[in-house]
């Protein structure tokens, strides 16, 4: 598949997003279970979400580079019955609104307990509205994930691997980013952060290998024979219909060489995987604003790498048909 | 329920590719807008086509046959590109199994083309949206036009009449029957989409002479051998054979 960058930067960006309010809210629930301190409401809480917003935004903003016709953008709304994407359409505005209730409310110091329960848990109406981003965020993940896993044929793609990769890969970015948030802050979150960082990025890694060991050990499950229905071992493309440029092979050829391919999965292993792990750690001893902040740099570039090579992974069945130009 | 499709002969199939002329001269000229074309004579012509003809070759030489292949929307049954269709532009016809694309609800987001297996949908790189063969809606149930025109524009400019239209839900249809008597089939099977057009084999013609076909074996003139020269005051032959 050609790697779009609109997507590119749309998935990760979301990804981000999502991985920061979810971190926000793990504080504010370690901190409810009074194993954390509580971070300031006004700093920590609303301008976290602010910053996770305004990825969430940025993601939603190159999603719409990917559109022939954004005008329309408001039209794919409607199929959320039978379309992932769709799904996509309708959680990614939801969670923003959400998180950004979530932000007003501590923003604005609603945190007044409305009711507790067994009087140990005080519920204010920002646990309840984080409850729900936190679905949202949840449900997104599933959504953007499912966006490409319920492509059967694109069997690279066609995975619940895909999902959890999607799932752990936001979320490490995320909670790297909220290291370096609470590093700026001077919170003392960056180590609790931290440690969730490196438990999420050594996940996703896990992840991320298992999938790309399954896709180099994939058997296509197309063949010329099938595209063609002619039973015979060898054939060959004479000429594909046209000798100009066509929309068949600009989609669903990458156009890079073998060796480009390699190098960026190898610059994505290193930069979303290892050198994070080793910046946090780092981060452990050092308390720099710097190093976590970095990490967080060299992870989201790694992380589009990861997302180009994603693309670029994925052979699509519609390419027995394009071999030979004349 | 009626499923409209083409059933496409490869064995008389030549590669002209007056279907593919034919198709995009109807289609450019329609009620739905032109289909995009850029640099039609310069060098590098590109655009938007609803079919195209490709061309492989099967075996080895000298042991090898060309296929002709055209290529164009499959019209599945299971069309994996509609319920990813985000706008609901993507559809199948309930009356007559067609898919379709609203091209005022299209947003271009190419998720359909993705979801295609067969590569079958194009986007229109001048009003961006996704387009790709209508079977020629806009043609078929034209009732201004005669009764034997109604029928895709691929289908009339075939010269050697290897495309079929009709309706192969109908098990007496002439594409139907084409189906059954001649072996035909649809592509990529193993997805399950279950392709309304379907393609009649490459069948190699053999010229089989056996040698009783080369020497007469019932030759009661032996008109391999001299003829009778009876004189001309005796009977003809016809006389001379009758008694």
């Amino acid at each position: 598949m050609h790697p779009a960058f609109s997507v590119i930067l749309l998935t990760t960006l979301i990804g981000v997003g999502q991985g920061l309010f979810l971190a926000i809210y793990t504080s504010q629930l370690y901190a409810l279970a009074r194993l954390l301190p509580m971070p300031d409401h006004q700093r920590f809480f609303a301008l976290g979400s602010a910053i996770a917003v305004g990825f969430l935004a940025l993601g939603l903003f190159a999603s719409f580079f990917h559109l022939g016709r954004p005008g329309r953008a408001w039209r794919s709304a409607a199929r959320w019955r039978t379309s992932w994407l769709s799904r996509e359409v309708i959680l990614l505005p939801a969670l923003m609104v959400l998180v950004v209730a979530y932000g007003a409310i501590h923003y604005f110091g609603w945190t007044e307990p409305l009711f507790v329960v067994r009087g140990a848990l005080p519920v204010d109406p920002s646990l309840i509205v984080g409850a729900l981003a936190t679905l949202a965020a949840f449900a997104l993940f599933v959504a953007t994930g499912m966006i490409y896993a319920s492509l059967r044929f694109l069997r690279e793609w066609a995975t619940p691997l895909t999902i959890f990769n999607f799932l752990l890969l936001g979320g490490a970015s995320g909670f790297t980013l909220a290291a370096a948030f609470a590093a700026w802050l001077g919170s003392g979150l960056t180590r609790f952060y931290g440690t969730w960082a490196v438990i999420l990025t050594v996940a996703a890694a896990a992840s991320r290998l298992a999938s790309l060991y399954r896709n180099a050990h994939l058997q296509p499950k197309s063949t010329l024979q099938s595209a063609i229905g002619v039973r015979h071992p060898r054939i060959r493309q004479v000429t594909q219909g046209a000798m100009g440029p066509t929309f068949n092979n600009r989609e669903f050829f990458h156009g890079a060489s073998a060796k480009a391919v390699q190098t960026v999965r190898t610059f994505f292993l290193l930069a979303a995987f290892v050198i994070p792990v080793v910046l946090l750690a780092t981060a452990y001893v050092l308390s720099s604003f710097w190093i976590p902040a970095a990490a967080f740099a060299v992870q989201y570039l790694g992380l589009v790498a990861e997302r180009w090579y994603f693309f670029a992974d994925a052979r699509h069945p519609q390419n027995l048909y394009y071999q030979r130009v004349a | 329920m009626t499923q409209l499709a083409l059933v496409i002969d490869l064995n008389v199939c030549v590669g002209c590719h007056a279907c593919v002329t034919s198709c995009k001269e109807w289609n450019t000229s329609g009620w739905a807008g032109p289909l995009a074309d850029f640099s039609p004579y310069g060098p590098d012509p590109h655009g938007t086509f609803f079919n195209r003809v490709q061309t492989f070759e099967v075996g080895e030489y000298p042991h090898t046959t060309v296929v002709h292949f055209p290529k164009s929307c499959l019209h599945c049954e299971e069309p994996p590109c509609v319920p990813v269709c985000p706008t609901g532009a993507s559809y199948k016809r309930e009356e007559d199994g067609i898919v379709l694309v609203d091209y005022d609800k299209c947003i271009g987001c190419k998720y359909c083309s993705w979801a295609c297996p067969y590569g079958a949908r194009e986007l229109d790189e001048h009003q961006k949206v996704m387009k790709k063969c209508t079977l020629c809606v806009d043609r078929i149930y034209d009732e201004s036009l005669p009764e034997a025109e109604r029928k895709p524009a691929c289908v009339l400019a075939c010269p050697t009449n290897a495309r079929l239209f009709g309706d192969v839900h109908d098990p007496y249809s002439q594409v139907s029957v084409a189906i059954r008597e001649q072996g035909g089939y649809t592509l990529m099977p193993e997805w399950g989409t279950k392709p309304a057009n379907h393609y009649l084999p490459r069948r190699r013609t053999e010229l089989r002479i056996h040698a009783d076909e080369l020497i007469r074996a019932d030759n009661p003139l032996k008109k391999e051998g001299v003829p009778p020269k009876p004189p001309k005051d005796q009977p003809t032959l016809d006389e001379t054979t009758s008694w």
